[in-house]
């Protein structure tokens, strides 16, 4: 294992960026690897941004300095983009390719860039896979497991400490038993879908 | 929250930095808590409410009494009135809540505590969600309170837990100092052995605890000689150490809180060779260690969030020992004054102190540019209904003082109906000072858990001097912004047990108020009218705008399930005036590529307001959930 593992995840509030955060941070305790997990809210409930950093390994510090992630995990495209400033070449960015439009462009005319060009730009910087998880989670039988689908393709990218099957279990350990089943299907889904760009 | 009050020695879980502080007050058997609710304060008390709820819902007693107080004033007297019982307290809140509590605190230390008490400042570096970025260790010094800055939620579940015995010892209320990046991060915590609370106390009588004049005269010099007992126990504390990288010789760094940790791993990364004075009490600070640092380095760098706090006091302390040193910090331009720490900042500074190459690359910037995703007010909030009611009752150049909470959003395009902010229950007290000294239509803003807090006073005021003003209280029944906690308002408390609801319009119309209206702003043309009514009327009057928290009406509507409407937009009728999003801006209402108008269905949370703010007619509900 690296020495120092650190993550970035990304999306808009009320999408389970946190939740999702936490859930990573509670399978790296389980798997007995140092961890701190950072999370920006307050505001942010409010339909804000939001950023989390999960960083494992030999670590002291809850926050990555800049161009150091190993993975940029996205659950919107332009939120990606907002947080380029931590990947580097070779860092895994894996973005959920469907916007979600803030009231700024409504309202304040703010621009939001077409889909492609985000990607075009996110592969300029860093190893892009992108991942439809919108539908994945749907086909697995619940929009509310998107974020559970994300994870799955986190854990398929191989920078996890530990095994797909440590994250699964902590992802279903909290949740009610009738959803156990559709979540254990986004998380597959999303392992396979991972695709690179 | 189960694994948070198991008595499992030994067991390694993970916890964020507000709950590691609600688990070491259980470990040392806290009887009493309280608090008002902050960010990033809350989950300390949050987690507090949720163990009680439990209790209460199992018919248990959960250990402990906690309370959502009025205000960080009166939680901190409560608890104060506790530990003269000799119970545990605690109490905690964000930076600006020391504020209101001040008054309370800065006498408290005069007369001292029985049972231990720590009081939970979090502070707010770069204001994240704050008003400002005050340095709360000053009120440590200020009012003499020993104090702990934990740097990881493991450590701050030991400060709080052995921080009540050094509060006992010294008899003297402890301020535990976090910060955002401590409150807010997840860390693994060591589980240590429960404490029994002690549940009921007995107030033993004492002349010394009523502070006329004479009395002060004597605690005084008490406090001092205190904190001189204090400074003993700084020398000797675990959370005062020296941790060496590399081979160190006579470089030395001097640091505090979370800030630790980014200097930790940045000296690792720069491969530097120095010893770090790792400072965790804080105040006294442990003065024979310190100049002992001080006297073995050539150099010295200061490592802070915010304020030269330890800065000035090495600086004093390097003359008192006329030490050859050079120091590093704010003063050198080297570290900022201004926002969060975080690692890019210490390498950089490291880097120009030690004259070496930053190891990390630049970052890299995107050339297009991302929209802003700022918070704002939910779709279907009530907020944004009241705001548009009032936008076309009152004229173009009308004031309009605001407060803390949600409803603050309405700063944002298109409503812009928010004028000035200080604090808890400035709206009000503004709103009479404006009446004063301009001819200008006034209409002030704030929640109804900011109307408890601090809203009160500046009403009597505005009827007591007759000032001509429109005061409203938005009542959606919730302290909705930083976590849906009750209020007197709210017909059950903190701990889940039935409580005495107080009505906002009766406390009103007791202040002396004679034109009071009750609204629901989902009727928005009877909430322009009565908003009309009000700015009419000569002297003070008071709408209270009354609909419950959308968030919370969602979740209602769901476990009763009850329908919840979704809403369209009739393409045929539209005319694309734009009126629904470019003047009442519910986040819901969008523009497809083509210029037409949309209502995405998995943000609409069904309020149907802006039916009535379509002038065509256009929007209608179209199917049930």
């Amino acid at each position: 294992m690296k020495k120092k593992i650190s993550i970035v995840l990304t999306g808009v509030g009320g999408q389970g960026v946190i939740t999702a955060a936490n859930i990573l941070g509670k399978a790296a305790v389980k798997a007995k690897v140092g961890v701190f997990v950072s999370e920006i809210h307050g505001m942010a409930q409010r339909g804000g941004a939001v950023v989390c950093t999960v960083r494992m390994g030999d670590v002291s510090s809850p926050l990555l300095p800049s161009g150091t992630a190993d993975v940029l995990l996205s659950t919107e495209p332009v939120e990606a983009l907002r947080n380029i400033c931590y990947v580097h070449k070779k860092t895994k960015i894996i973005t959920d390719i469907n916007p979600i439009i803030p009231f700024t462009v409504a309202v304040s005319g703010d621009h939001y860039p077409k889909v492609e060009e985000i990607l075009k730009e996110l592969s300029s910087h860093g190893e892009l896979y992108t991942i439809d998880a919108l539908k994945i989670a749907r086909d697995a039988g619940a929009i509310i497991t998107k974020n559970t689908v994300m994870l799955g393709a986190l854990a398929a990218s191989g920078v996890l400490p530990f095994k797909p099957e440590v994250l699964l279990e902590e992802i279903l350990e909290d949740i009610d038993e009738k959803y156990k089943v559709v979540n254990k299907k986004a998380f597959e889904g999303g392992m396979k879908a991972i695709k690179k760009e | 929250m189960a694994n948070l009050i198991e008595d499992k020695p030994g067991k390694q879980i993970l916890l964020l930095g507000n709950e590691a502080i609600t688990r070491g007050a259980l470990e040392a058997g806290v009887d009493v808590a309280t608090t008002y609710p902050g960010t990033p304060a809350s989950e300390i008390a949050d987690t507090f409410s949720a163990i009680a709820k439990e209790a209460t819902r199992q018919n248990k007693d959960p250990g402990f009494y906690f309370q959502y107080s009025v205000n960080e004033k009166v939680a901190l007297e409560v608890a104060a009135a506790a530990s003269f019982c000799g119970l545990r307290s605690l109490t905690c809140m964000k930076h600006v809540g020391l504020n209101v509590a001040s008054d309370t605190f800065m006498t408290y230390m005069y007369v001292g505590c029985r049972g231990g008490h720590i009081i939970v400042s979090a502070d707010d570096p770069y204001c994240h969600s704050s008003q400002n970025e005050q340095d709360n260790r000053y009120f440590a010094l200020f009012g003499g309170a020993p104090m702990l800055e934990p740097a990881t939620p493991q450590e701050a579940k030991e400060m709080t837990r052995i921080g009540f015995d050094i509060s006992e010892k010294l008899s003297l209320p402890l301020l535990l100092r976090t910060t955002t990046r401590l409150n807010h991060v997840r860390g693994p915590i060591t589980l240590h052995e429960m404490q029994k609370p002690r549940k009921k106390g007995y107030f033993k009588k004492d002349p010394l605890l009523v502070t006329v004049p004479a009395t002060a005269r004597v605690r005084h010099p008490v406090l001092l000689k205190q904190l001189e007992e204090a400074e003993k126990i700084s020398e000797t504390s675990p959370f005062n150490e020296i941790i060496t990288i590399g081979k160190p010789k006579d470089v030395g760094i001097v640091t505090s809180g979370v800030s630790f940790t980014y200097v930790k791993e940045m000296a690792e990364e720069l491969n530097l060779n120095v010893k770090i004075l790792k400072l965790g009490m804080t105040h006294p600070i442990p003065r024979t260690m310190c100049e002992k640092f001080i006297k073995s380095c050539s150099s010295l760098v200061m490592v802070e969030e915010l304020d030269p706090f330890l800065e000035n006091q090495f600086k004093a302390l390097a003359f008192d020992v006329s030490a050859d040193v050079k120091i590093y910090g704010k003063s050198t331009g080297h570290f900022s004054r201004l926002y969060e720490y975080n690692p890019d900042i210490v390498a950089e500074a490291f880097s120009k102190i030690f004259k070496m190459k930053n190891p990390f690359p630049q970052p890299v910037q995107s050339v297009l540019k991302a929209p802003r995703r700022p918070p704002s007010l939910c779709p279907g909030c009530p907020h944004r209904a009241t705001y548009y009611a009032v936008k076309k009752a009152a004229p173009k150049d009308t004031i309009y003082p605001t407060d803390i909470g949600c409803y603050t959003l309405g700063k944002e395009p298109p409503l812009e109906i928010a004028d000035v902010l200080l604090c808890m229950g400035s709206n009000a007290g503004m709103a009479c000072g404006f009446s004063v000294a301009t001819d200008q239509k006034i209409i002030s803003f704030m929640g109804d858990s900011t109307f408890f807090h601090a809203g009160i006073p500046p009403i009597v005021n505005a009827v007591h001097h007759n000032h001509d003003v429109v005061i409203t209280i938005l009542d959606n029944r919730t302290t909705a912004m930083t976590g849906h906690q009750p209020h007197p308002g709210t017909p059950y408390d903190g701990m889940g047990k039935p409580a005495k609801l107080i009505k906002v319009e009766d406390v009103v119309k007791g202040c002396g108020v004679e034109h009071i209206e009750i609204v629901d702003p989902n009727k928005i043309k009877d909430t322009t009218a009565a908003f009309k009514r009000a700015l009419e009327f000569k002297g003070p009057s008071v709408v209270v705008s009354k609909s419950p928290c959308i968030l919370l009406e969602v979740q209602r509507k769901r476990k009763a399930k009850e329908e919840i409407l979704l809403y369209h937009i009739n393409q045929e009728i539209c005319k694309r005036c734009k009126t629904c999003i470019g003047r009442f801006g519910c986040p819901a209402l969008y523009f497809a590529e083509d210029d037409s108008v949309h209502i995405d269905p998995a943000q609409c949370n069904g309020c149907g307001d802006c039916v009535q703010v379509c002038p065509f007619g256009a929007i209608s509900a179209e199917e049930y959930l």
